[in-house]
């Protein structure tokens, strides 16, 4: 899919939209973006407004309630330079699915579309907004992983190997595969409590494929993605665990700060 | 065919927990899926996309002229001796077929593969006038014993295991016992062939209709296709309205795709264009040739924002890249056809208030898009049809109030902080087993306990840190 050309984020103060379920349930991956856009010496705000950016209601069909959140987001973000979220499929609500939620909101729709322009993925941010492939970070010691493409940032953003191009150039990291690496887990957000027996059998075989796959920890770049998989694995009782890209080029750099 | 797309949740529980039916559509799913990527993007990815591309082109523009290009293949196809007739919906295409059997004596009708006769319910319409009626295509004959709708649109029983279909061949037909597909398959192909000499009346589809040469094109493989259009004295071809192409070299396009997205083949084993019945002097060939043009709805589709999905081929690549579809098989969609595909036009088809759960059979992965061979948005479709379930009020008064009350919530940063911390004692409180209509997502899976604070405590904590240092 091709994007319209959108205006360098180089040099810019990023503000940071963290997304609903990193605020309340990852902070953690919340503060290892902040870290990583600061060792680059990046600047990075959290605008205190924002909440949410309306993806559970537009996808259930709720297209009046998606606005009513979509508003807060632009209100929240309407004097950002540059938005940079850890999650592919926030950023592709805003990106794609703003400017037609607001196609007929002659007052909204120019705001929507500034948005839908300066909002970027994390790991696309570095890699295509900053030209950085390598944050010289470093592992404590050998650890292997396996990249689970998350849908959204995979086929709605195009995200392709910036992940993967982070992550391989971290000192002590090995990449495996996994088998099915580009299949969906499931979760697609209120269908996996809609549908929730079906998207546990998809899960299912999500789950075979991790443990069939050499990776200790897979990486994958949504939190919901994540909670999905490891909700899975943690009912199996496996001892493998998904984290998001953000925290593991963190642990690299904490290596990288303790080290200098 | 009777509607049962508003059973989907339950029907896919049972094919969730049914262990053939898993290991058969997983197996068929993955096999075709790698197939198509290796017969579509063989010759370089570029050239893979650049022929989907053309290939969406080729629908799209033939789409934007249906009305005309429909007058068009009539005239050519009358003045090549074909007869043409119109069916505005299931009742009068049955209605068409049984006048065409009594014109000609029929008491055996052999058909070959067939989407569209499932829509209409062309089976059932001649039994019931005692007109005895054979699949004969494998898939379709086996489930034709088995009294069972298809499953797949080109896999018609992917939901089987060889074992199974050993067991209904050994019942319905008293086969010697065989573990061996081949030997399965010659028995049937020896019963058929006496079917196919003794037919009246051959029945097919059409894949497409091109236009400027009023030709009938049937993509096949088993070879029944070619007997049922030339064997029995008369043929009567029934295509969907949306079936129709522009030009010969649109069909030399399409046709590429078409084998290459559904069963991973460069071209299909038989390739078959109908331009008339048997002329003088021809030794074979039907002496009659009709071809019945059926809308069924389509119409009313091609005037919404729906029309896209009229472009679809047919080919099944979403049904196989999908893995919605993966786990459930395709009974569980309740009508004719399942999938992605089938989740967007059974809705457009039957009425939205008779499968409102079909739009929401997606996790909105994507894949059905990516693989469509003529780049049909089905994400985009099945989000719009949920927009239409909610605004005809089909959705239920927890999903309604839920959402209202999310929206109420969210959109205000405060009210959602609160709600954060409301959830995090919640999900203590529970320990984990989540409750009311969200307690189906723990029943297989644990929900993580929240960070005890949340990203935006911490962010105030560090920014107050910051200026504490400072002065």
């Amino acid at each position: 899919m091709t994007l319209p050309e959108r205006p360098s984020p180089l040099g810019k103060r990023v503000s940071l939209f963290v997304t609903c379920m990193v605020d309340m349930m990852y902070p953690d991956t919340g503060m290892s973006v902040v870290q990583i856009l600061e060792h680059l010496g990046v600047e990075v705000d959290f605008p205190e407004g924002q909440t949410c950016c309306g993806q559970p209601g537009y996808n259930a069909g709720y297209r009046d309630e998606a606005r009513q959140v979509a508003r807060q987001f632009l209100k929240a973000f309407k004097d950002a330079e540059v938005i940079v979220a850890p999650s592919g499929s926030c950023v592709a609500m805003v990106r794609h699915e703003y400017p037609a939620l607001f196609a007929d909101d002659p007052q909204w729709l120019p705001l929507a579309e500034h948005v839908a322009a300066i909002t970027w993925e994390f790991t696309e941010f570095l890699v295509d907004g900053l030209g950085i492939t390598d944050l010289g970070a470093r592992l404590p010691e050998p650890q292997s992983f396996a990249f689970h493409d998350a849908c959204h940032g995979l086929r709605l953003l195009g995200l392709g190997d910036a992940a993967r191009t982070l992550l391989g150039n971290v000192e002590n990291a090995v990449i495996e595969d996994l088998p099915e690496h580009d299949v969906c887990c499931g979760f697609g957000g209120l269908f996996s409590i809609k549908m929730a027996d079906v998207s546990a059998a998809m899960l299912q075989r999500k789950v075979a494929n991790i443990e069939a796959s050499p990776a200790e920890t897979i990486v994958t770049g949504d939190v919901s993605c994540m909670t999905q998989m490891n909700g899975g694995l943690s009912r199996r009782k496996s001892p493998k665990r998904v984290q998001h890209i953000a925290d593991v080029l963190a642990d690299g750099l904490q290596e990288h700060n303790d080290e200098s | 065919m009777k509607v049962n797309s508003g059973q989907f949740i339950p029907v896919a529980q049972i094919a969730i927990h049914d262990r053939d039916l898993q290991a058969a559509v997983a197996r068929g799913t993955s096999n075709a899926y790698q197939k198509r990527i290796r017969a579509m993007y063989g010759a370089g990815y570029e050239h893979g996309e650049a022929l989907r591309q053309q290939a969406a082109e080729a629908k799209r523009r033939a789409l934007r002229r249906l009305p005309e290009l429909l007058e068009q293949a009539e005239a050519v196809m009358q003045a090549n001796g074909m007869a043409v007739l119109w069916a505005e919906d299931g009742e009068e295409a049955c209605r068409i077929a049984l006048d065409i059997a009594r014109r000609h004596d029929v008491h055996l009708v052999v058909k070959s593969k067939s989407m569209v006769t499932e829509e209409i319910g062309l089976n059932q319409a001649l039994q019931a006038n005692d007109i005895q009626v054979v699949e004969t295509d494998l898939g379709e004959f086996i489930i034709q014993l088995n009294n069972e709708p298809p499953s797949h649109i080109v896999a018609p029983v992917i939901h089987k295991t060889k074992e199974s279909i050993r067991e209904i061949f050994v019942q319905k037909l008293g086969m010697q016992p065989t573990d061996d597909a081949g030997e399965m398959t010659y028995f049937a192909r020896q019963h058929l062939r006496r079917q196919f000499l003794e037919a009246d009346m051959g029945v097919s589809g059409g894949n497409f209709i091109i236009a400027e040469t009023g030709t009938i094109c049937l993509v096949t493989n088993e070879g029944n296709g070619r007997m049922v259009t030339t064997q029995p004295r008369v043929h009567v071809a029934f295509v969907g309205i949306e079936k129709i192409v522009e030009t010969l070299e649109d069909f030399a396009t399409l046709v590429q795709v078409l084998p290459r997205s559904s069963t991973g083949q460069a071209m299909s084993v038989y390739t078959q264009m109908i331009n008339g019945p048997r002329r003088d002097g021809e030794v074979d060939g039907p002496e009659h040739v009709y071809v019945v043009l059926v809308d069924n709805g389509r119409s009313e589709v091609y005037a919404t924002d729906y029309c896209e999905a009229l472009a679809c081929i047919r080919c099944g690549a979403c049904l196989n890249a999908c893995p919605v579809y993966r786990v459930t098989g395709g009974h569980a969609y309740g009508w004719v056809y399942s999938g992605p595909i089938g989740a967007v036009v059974t809705p457009l088809f039957v009425g939205l208030e008779n499968a409102t759960p079909l739009p929401y059979a997606s996790s909105l992965c994507g894949v059905c898009k990516q693989v469509c061979p003529v780049d049909i948005d089905l994400p985009r479709m099945l989000l719009d049809l949920r927009s239409d379930v909610v605004e005809q009020h089909d959705d239920t008064f927890v999903w309604r109030a839920g959402l209202r009350v999310w929206a109420m919530v969210t959109r205000s940063p405060r009210l959602f902080e609160w709600g954060g911390v409301a959830a995090r004692l919640g999900v203590r409180l529970t320990r984990g087993r989540l409750p009311g209509p969200l307690g189906g997502w723990t029943k297989s899976r644990d929900f993580p306990p929240f960070a005890p604070r949340s990203f935006r405590q911490l962010w105030r904590e560090r920014q107050k840190a910051k200026q504490d240092e400072q002065s």
